[in-house]
Formats: C-alpha cells, structure tokens, sequence
C-alpha cells in the first residue's frame, strides 16, 4: 500500500504548488465567479484522490486537474442555466473546451490573482483572507483557527470580500506600470504580514503554517516578477529570518533574544539563500524598505557572534532605512544598533529623544531598549524602572516572563 | 461597469492655494470626450434638501438631509468605466478628491435581483 501513499503525498504537493493555479485559471474561465472556481478546484482535488491510488497518475497531473475543474464548471454552468432557463448563457459557453493536454499549457495567471487579491479597494483583512484562500489554498476553518476569529466571522469576510471585486470590477490583471509601485507594495505588505503572523507564534502550527505559506508565496512572486528588487528583498528577508525559527525559543517555549541563539542551530542554506538575494536585489541600485532590512537580517544572520557583528553597518543600513521609511520604530532599532556600535551612552540620548516625542509610549520594546542601556551604563535603579514599565505592556507571556527574568537578574 | 460617484466635502480640510488640484471644468471636459462621464451636477447644499418618508401610508417630511451629517454630499457624477481601477483614477483626477472625498458605488446591473 506504499503506492496508495507515495500518490498521496504527490497530490499534497500538487495541491501546494498547483492551487492557486488551478483556481486562477478558473477564475478567468468563469468569467470571475471565485466561489465555483475553488469549489471547482477542490473538487477536481478530490477526484483525483479516489482515482489516481487506483489509475496511476497522468503524466500531466496538473493538466489533468485543470481539465477536471474545467469540465466540472462546464456542468455546473449548464445545469444552473437549464434551471433558470438562461439560454444566453449557455450559447456563450464554450461546448466542448479542448482538454488541457500538457502542464506547461495552463496559463499561469497566480500574478494576477495576487494583484486582485491585494487590491487596496479590500480592507486588508479581507486581503489577507482572499490570499490565503485563493492563493494558498487554506480552507476557511484553518484561516479562521489562524486568526483566532470564529470560522462564521471569516466565512462572511471571505464571502464580502469575493462580492466586492466581482460587484465592483475589481480588475483581474497585473496592474499598468504607472500603477505598479503602489500595487506591488500592497502585496508585498499582505505576505510580509502573512509570514509575521506565522513567526510570532512558537510551537503553534496552524500559524506557523501561515510563515510557510508567506515563503512559498513570495518565492511565486519572486519567480513571475524577477526585475522587481523589493519582492526579492521580501524574499531574503522572510528565509533570514526563517533560518533562526528553530532557535528563537527554548525547549520550554521560553524566548531567545539574538545575543543568546545557539548560531549553530541556524538554518545555513536559508541564510545562504537569503543574503544571496539580497545581494542580488541591491546590486540593481533600486534599494526600498525590505531589501534594507534584509541587508540588516543578513549582517546578524552571518555574524559568528554578536560582539563580531558589523554594527556600524547595520547603523548605516538603519540610516537608510529611516530615510526612506520613516518611523519612531525604525529609529529605536536604529538606536540599538548605535549602543552597540559606539556603547549606550551615545544611544541613550536618542532613546530618551523617542521616549519625549510620545509616540511610542504603547510600545513595550521602547521601554526594554531604555531599560537595557541603561543598565549596560550601569544605571540599576532607572533600568529596573523602565523593566516595569515594558513588562506592564508586554503583549505575549513568554516577552512578559523574558522580561521578568531580566529585572531579577537586575537586582538580586 | 457603471459606478455612482458621489462628491463628498470634508471639513476638516481646508484645501492649500495651490495644492496642485485639478480644475474640475477639465476634469468634466476630459471624462465627457472620453464617453466615461454620464451625467452629472453640483447639488444645492443640505439646507435645500427634503427627506421623504412614507410611514403608515403617510408621506412625512423632513427639512435636510437623511443622514444627520455636515452638509457632505456636494453633487454627483455617472460614470461608466471598464472597472474598479479606472473608476479610481477618474475619480482621483477630481478636485474634489483632493478637497474631500469620493465615494465610488458600483450600479446594481440590470436584470439581476
């Protein structure tokens, strides 16, 4: 019965990779209707998982697939219109379409379900929703478990979302140049924060399956849209950040910060993967916010330790990047690159400049960095105040017992 | 794909002398040429306005607008365009955009319940 699970697994992959292809093409050979071509899909999956154990695979399983959830729409086309009596309809259909005979023939349009998906016309939630269904091929159920909402509440999100672009022509295309930047951040915005709602979670699958997806998705990307630096600089930086998942908590769950990860844990080919990107992606001279912060997960990613760090590259980077994405969160990371760099009484004064200006009085990390050189500079009693004041915001329990041992090692 | 554009003014912004805005009679002359323009007009403010309401079979008024709003709607335009993205780029070429706010609503098409 190794067969029966060998095909098995081979559909699993295909349903990985193939998904959002199958359902892109569906959607443009429905004329727009998401719901049957995913339902199309999902069964054309199906068929092949009580046929194939016993028929063998085709040769061209994803033709097969496409075909499949062709001919099924074709059906499902027709009964509804015999049934409405919608003759037009039918007349317009195309009465036999010619089966798809090789893989390589099935338009690849995953770029224009991206661009659809990640239209700023949806609220974002609904973007994120509309992602991981049509292009990640998550079920509502999962989506729902993965962002803590009731599978009711997402199957509404999903089922607005889809009424919207189909009600208010939402275009289905990869956007005109003039429009691209704009478009293309927006994507890039929906995966980067697909993959930090998987890296957050330690040990939780369900959201850790959503940072798989987010790589999967950016590689999708990366691979239709070559020429564009910023996408591959999501990229790199998704895989470096990736390759220290493993040592990020310990086996209690409990958090590692940088200086602490075993760096022999961290996923080598990742990070020789990551920096390599980015290193392509800059050498286009087109630098943007993630390519930077790439360049920045690289610098740690490929330091022996943190004292053998180039700081004083990372301040550079740093630099670059307020300049081009400014922020109050970027100059605290920018801070604590200069107290490492030139030690914390040089950074100390930016920070307490950040903690003047306000508006990062929320921020729990503000209040750790301040507590932190502080104590570097040997100042004990302001440090284990300004612990207090981080631990009081800390949004998860393992930052809060992080940070907890940090003010008992303070003051023993 | 037809889209109902209404012209909504904010008064929180008080537009800059020369913010770059477009003049709205070239805006009206381009989307006319270009057939993406149905109709359109200015409205009077919502102190000219007349709510309807028929209740019980009694038609009831109201002096002013629906919604108890600032005077927000300024006038309207018809457009007809190929989809959403259009749509966005004819409406964000309206001064009005710049000054307050479009709202883009999409037709209910014919035929369909």
């Amino acid at each position: 019965m190794t067969g029966t699970d060998e095909v098995g697994e081979r559909i699993a992959a295909l349903h990985a990779d193939g998904w959002s292809r199958i359902v892109a093409t569906m959607i443009r050979f429905t004329g727009g209707d998401w719901d049957l071509a995913e339902e199309c899909a999902q069964e054309a999956f199906a068929q092949a998982l009580v046929r194939w154990p016993t028929s063998g695979l085709p040769d061209q399983p994803l033709a097969w697939l496409t075909t499949t959830a062709r001919n099924r729409a074709v059906d499902r086309i027709r009964r509804a219109a015999r049934e409405a009596a919608k003759l037009r309809e039918v007349a317009a259909l195309d009465p036999e379409p010619v089966p798809y005979r090789s893989d390589g023939e099935i338009p690849d349009e995953r770029l224009e379900l991206m661009f659809t998906c990640c239209h700023p016309a949806l609220a974002l939630d609904a973007q994120v929703a509309l992602t991981l269904r049509s292009l990640a091929g998550l079920t509502t159920a999962e989506i729902a478990r993965a962002f803590l909402v009731p599978e009711r509440t997402m199957g509404q999100r999903l089922f607005r979302a889809k009424q919207k672009v189909a009600h208010a022509a939402v275009p289905f295309r990869v956007p005109p140049a003039h429009l691209l930047p704009e478009r293309l951040g927006a994507v890039l915005h929906v995966l980067y924060l697909l993959f930090n709602q998987g890296y957050g979670q330690a040990g939780d699958d369900g959201r850790a399956r959503l940072s798989t997806e987010a790589v999967r998705l950016a590689r999708v990307l990366t691979a239709l849209m070559p020429d564009e630096p910023e996408a591959q600089g999501l990229l790199a930086l998704m895989l470096l950040h990736d390759a220290r998942r493993a040592t990020r908590t310990d086996a209690d769950g409990e958090l590692v910060t940088l200086a602490d990860q075993d760096r022999t844990r961290w996923d080598r080919d990742a990070v020789a993967e990551g920096a390599a990107l980015c290193e392509r992606a800059l050498r286009r001279r087109r630098a943007g916010p993630f390519q930077l912060q790439a360049a920045i997960a690289a610098c740690h990613a490929t330091a022996p330790s943190v004292a053998e760090t180039d700081w004083p590259q990372i301040v550079g980077l740093y630099t670059e990047l307020a300049r081009l994405a400014p922020g109050p969160v970027v100059e605290l990371n920018r801070a604590v690159a200069i107290g490492e760099a030139d030690g914390p009484a040089v950074a100390l004064p930016l920070v307490e400049a950040l903690a003047a200006g306000g508006r990062l009085d929320g921020y729990h990390l503000l209040h750790a960095t301040r507590a932190d050189l502080l104590r570097r500079a040997g100042r004990p009693q302001e440090a284990a105040a300004s612990y207090r004041a981080a631990l009081d915001l800390a949004p998860t329990e393992a930052e809060g017992r992080f940070l907890r041992r940090r003010l008992t090692a303070l003051l023993p | 794909m037809k889209y109902l554009m209404l012209v909504c003014t904010d008064p929180d912004v008080t537009p800059g002398q020369d913010d770059g805005a477009p003049d709205v009679e070239d805006w009206v002359a381009e989307t006319d040429g270009k057939g993406i323009r149905l109709m359109g007009n200015r409205t009077r403010p919502a102190s000219d306005a007349t709510t309807v309401r028929v209740r019980d079979r009694q038609v009831l008024l109201t002096d002013g607008p629906y919604a108890e709003t600032k005077d927000l709607i300024a006038g309207f335009d018809i457009l007809d365009c190929a989809d959403l993205d259009e749509a966005i780029e004819v409406a964000s070429r309206h001064p009005m955009a710049w000054a307050g706010a479009i709202e883009l609503r999409p037709f209910w098409p014919d035929g369909e319940d």
